[in-house]
């Protein structure tokens, strides 16, 4: 698949055209958080549970070779073949091995991200191979040439209509209405029959390895996960390797949160575990099976800063929560995995130089670390993309120098205040009549879509300064003339004190030192202790969802 | 949100703020500095502002930047860690000191980050739970109708979604006209609203619709760059509704002009 996620803007600029794509996005944008959260109300145990499956999800991580060396024993065992592929080429050429050496030329497929990043049909297809996705929305954009614009829903873009059209172009059927969304449903299923009878080879991913048992397991809502798997009389799973849990009841607590998460359903129609080929009592099922386990830079990420990206359980739930996913649809991203977890992955499986506008596309709103299910810290993990951009000299240069002057300004509180209190008078001055301006110098990307207000006046700052000279001539002349009048022997009347004792805006600009938090405690006041952090969730329990701040590893700092 | 119970009440000669004015409202809209320090001193509190404070580091910070942030996040600490509350009208800036600086920041350093966010407070959270503001003598704020726009990070990094409606509920005697799909972001995203305006546009305008759709004379919130973005969108779009920060409305200093708006 070629990649466009450097052209994102250009990619997002076209989406945004298109105005029924976009009316249909935004539709989907409010329904999909509505059924996820509906599901997560009924459920009633989301942050329990999600806890509970981050750890199982870190605890398989870290001990990814041995439940991996366990996996595969046991999927040996139960008569699977397991590959492992470094690299998508690898897992490719293994499967094109297997199809060869069972002369396949027909496969059907089923839903299978891992085999969109390895780019499987076009290198089967360039084979001489014949490729059927099964599942509805693959096999739908497969007849239209087109990628997923959603890892759970891959043909989310595409309207009724479209579809219709498509079906009735693609297929050679004759006179027919398809006016009704069944239909068109009834019509797939009939097509797809065909293939999965005809085909040699079925093709699966897998949404968990059970290291246990040696089985993988699989959701689908539409069966068709299952007819891949046990009509043709060979199956191969494709799945990456960071798939692999302990065992069984850890893929269902996963399964808890996966399918509410992705569909707002309590459980999909479909749960299969495939354990192997066909025994001597089974009346049907494949007669080989076989795993190819991709690697393609998991090991790396695990031994990165980026190893929590690894938890990730493909639900589609950032995706259906991020407004920046809203508003450009999933092929913007262009590759393979859209939204803030695209965004990550893109750039870690691919190269941060071809897609580092990804991990800017974002306002750190948060909305998606608060749904995703393994509790991955997203917006931290793209900010932490965006710190490798600048540390790489990808962001523009423009951009770079601006931050820093900025931030170098601002270490300078008096030239900060010269600089500022200038700026923006001149700019109150001059925007004070109409209050806003719809075009202003260097600040093109606000006034392309928005006006840019004027400032009020001077700056609080310079406000609080000027109130402050006035006070203190105030309260000398007031001291000079109770002194004077004390010396004429009259009665002092109230004094207005010193200038930090009185209680009016602003008139105070510090409290006294207190002693240093470094130091030992001394008589005067306990230093503040490690207590005041706990006591920091009790102040915002809500906070960072109660947990430990997402420590940086002591790298630049 | 804690059940309001769990505060001690505090004699409110206790309540010692120090103001983290926030460089937009510095710059862009001292009035929400000044009924800050207003209601702060309504609800009891003794108020200083540090003189040489400027930025809390946060653009430099999500754009990237971390190595330009750390200094100014060490330079906040220093002039703040002295104060008994640190008050800031801007969920943005109150997360990154609370949340932020202690991933920033290493060692001592980190220590003492932690120590500044035990105490550090958005506002209306400030207003709300902890000094317990009291509408007491005076008299209701009057106000027409009003819509609140929930920043994002005020909302999901310090859980502010309750105070401000209480808030506008005891001084102002106002309920809220709910905006649809309110917690979703508006499209400033700090320098993502320069970088990427075109989704940011779109994003702004959806925003916009909505709250035009509930036909409330104001709009308000509790961080300046999410309405300055959308007073800007709304001014673009010729649309006529007042933006307003919350400090503001809660003071009732309704009079002049909105944001954005001519004198």
């Amino acid at each position: 698949m070629k990649q466009t996620s450097h052209a994102f803007l250009e990619n997002a600029h076209e989406a945004l055209q298109d105005a029924d794509k976009a009316k249909r996005r935004e539709l989907l944008a409010t329904f999909m958080p509505l059924v996820r959260d509906a599901a997560m109300d009924n459920f009633g145990h989301f942050e329990d549970l999600r806890q509970h499956v981050k750890q199982l999800r870190q605890h398989s991580l870290e001990n990814l070779d041995h439940y991996l060396t366990k996996f595969e024993q046991e999927a040996v065992q139960n008569g699977n073949r397991v590959h492992f592929a470094e690299d998508g080429n690898e897992l490719n050429s293994i499967v094109l091995d297997i199809c060869q050496q069972h002369s396949a030329r027909h496969i059907a497929k089923g839903k299978s991200m891992v085999t969109e990043e390895t780019g499987l049909n076009d290198y089967l297809k360039r084979a001489g191979l014949k490729v059927t996705e099964t599942d509805l929305g693959e096999y739908i954009i497969q007849q239209a040439g087109e990628t997923p614009s959603h890892i759970v829903g891959p043909a989310l873009h595409k309207s009724a209509a479209e579809i219709r059209e498509l079906f009735l172009e693609k297929h050679d059927l004759g006179e027919r209405d398809l006016t009704e969304t069944v239909d068109m449903v009834d019509e797939a299923r009939q097509v797809l029959r065909e293939h999965f009878l005809n085909a040699e080879v079925g093709i699966i991913g897998a949404n968990a390895l059970v290291a246990e048992n040696g089985y993988s397991m699989l959701v689908t809502n539409e069966g068709n996960g299952d007819l891949c798997a046990n009509l043709p009389n060979v199956l191969i799973v494709c799945t990456t390797i960071d798939r692999v849990l302990p065992r069984p009841e850890d893929a269902m607590a996963m399964l808890r949160l996966l399918v509410r998460s992705a569909t707002g359903q309590p459980h999909t129609c479909y749960t299969s575990f495939y354990s192997g080929p066909r025994r001597v009592q089974d009346s049907d099922g494949p007669l080989e099976t076989h795993f190819v386990l991709l690697d393609n830079s998991r090991t790396d990420i695990l031994a990165s800063d980026y190893s929590e990206m690894l938890q990730c359980i493909r639900c589609g739930a950032c995706l259906n929560h991020c407004p920046i996913y809203a508003a450009t649809g999933g092929h913007a991203y262009g590759w393979v995995y859209p939204g803030p977890m695209g965004s990550i992955l893109t750039p870690l499986l691919t190269s941060l130089e071809q897609s580092h506008a990804l991990p800017n596309a974002c306002t750190s709103c948060g909305r998606c670390a608060e749904v995703c299910p393994a509790d991955i810290p997203l917006p931290d993990l793209l900010r932490d993309l965006r710190h490798d951009e600048a540390k790489q000299k990808l962001s523009p240069v423009r951009w770079r120098q601006g931050m820093r002057l900025h931030a170098w300004l601002a270490r300078h509180p008096g030239l900060y205040r010269a600089v500022t209190n200038v700026g923006i008078f001149a700019l109150h001055l001059l925007g004070r009549s109409k209050g806003s301006f719809s075009k202003l110098p260097l600040a093109s990307g606000w006034t392309s879509q928005r006006d840019f207000p004027a400032p009020q006046g001077k700056t609080f700052m310079q406000q609080l300064a000027a109130s402050q000279r006035e006070d203190k001539a105030r309260v000398h002349k007031a001291t000079r003339s109770a002194a004077k009048k004390s010396a004429s022997g009259k009665p002092r009347k109230k004094s207005a004190g010193p200038v930090n004792e009185r209680r009016e805006p602003g008139l105070r600009a510090d409290w006294p030192r207190k002693p240093d938090p470094r130091k030992p405690a001394g008589t005067v006041r306990a230093p503040k202790t490690g207590t005041e952090a706990t006591g920091k969730t009790k102040a915002h329990p809500g906070g960072p969802r109660g947990k430990k701040p997402r420590q940086r590893k002591p790298d630049d700092r | 949100m804690p059940p309001t119970e769990t505060h001690q009440p505090i004699p409110p000669a206790s309540l010692r703020v120090s103001l983290f004015v926030t460089c937009l409202a510095d710059l862009f809209r001292p009035s929400v500095a000044f009924a800050s320090i207003k209601l702060l001193e309504q609800a009891g509190c003794e108020v200083s502002v540090p003189l040489k404070q400027t930025c809390c580091g946060q653009p430099a910070y999500n754009t990237g930047d971390f190595e330009s942030s750390i200094p100014l996040a060490r330079q906040l600490i220093q002039q703040f860690e002295d104060a008994d509350y640190v008050v800031v009208p801007s969920g943005s800036c109150a997360g990154m000191i609370c949340h932020h600086y202690p991933k920033l920041l290493q060692g001592e350093w980190r220590e003492r980050a932690l120590q500044l966010a035990a105490k550090t407070f958005e506002l209306t959270t400030f207003l709300n739970d902890i000094a317990h503001i009291k509408r007491g003598e005076q008299p209701v704020v009057k106000l027409p109708s009003v819509t609140y726009h929930d920043s994002c990070a005020g909302l999901r990094e310090l859980s502010i979604k309750n105070q401000p409606r209480a808030l506008l509920k005891e001084l102002c005697d106002k309920e809220v006209d709910e905006l649809q799909q309110t917690e979703v972001c508006c499209g400033f995203g700090g320098t993502f609203c320069t970088k990427m305006p075109e989704i940011s546009g779109k994003m702004v305008g959806d925003k916009l619709a909505s709250a035009v759709a509930t036909k409330a004379r104001i709009l308000t919130g509790g961080d300046l760059g999410c309405l300055l973005n959308i007073a800007g969108r709304a001014k673009r779009n010729g649309e006529d509704i007042e933006v307003r920060h919350i400090a503001e409305l809660l003071c009732g200093d309704i009079d002049g002009p909105a944001i954005g708006e001519g004198q």
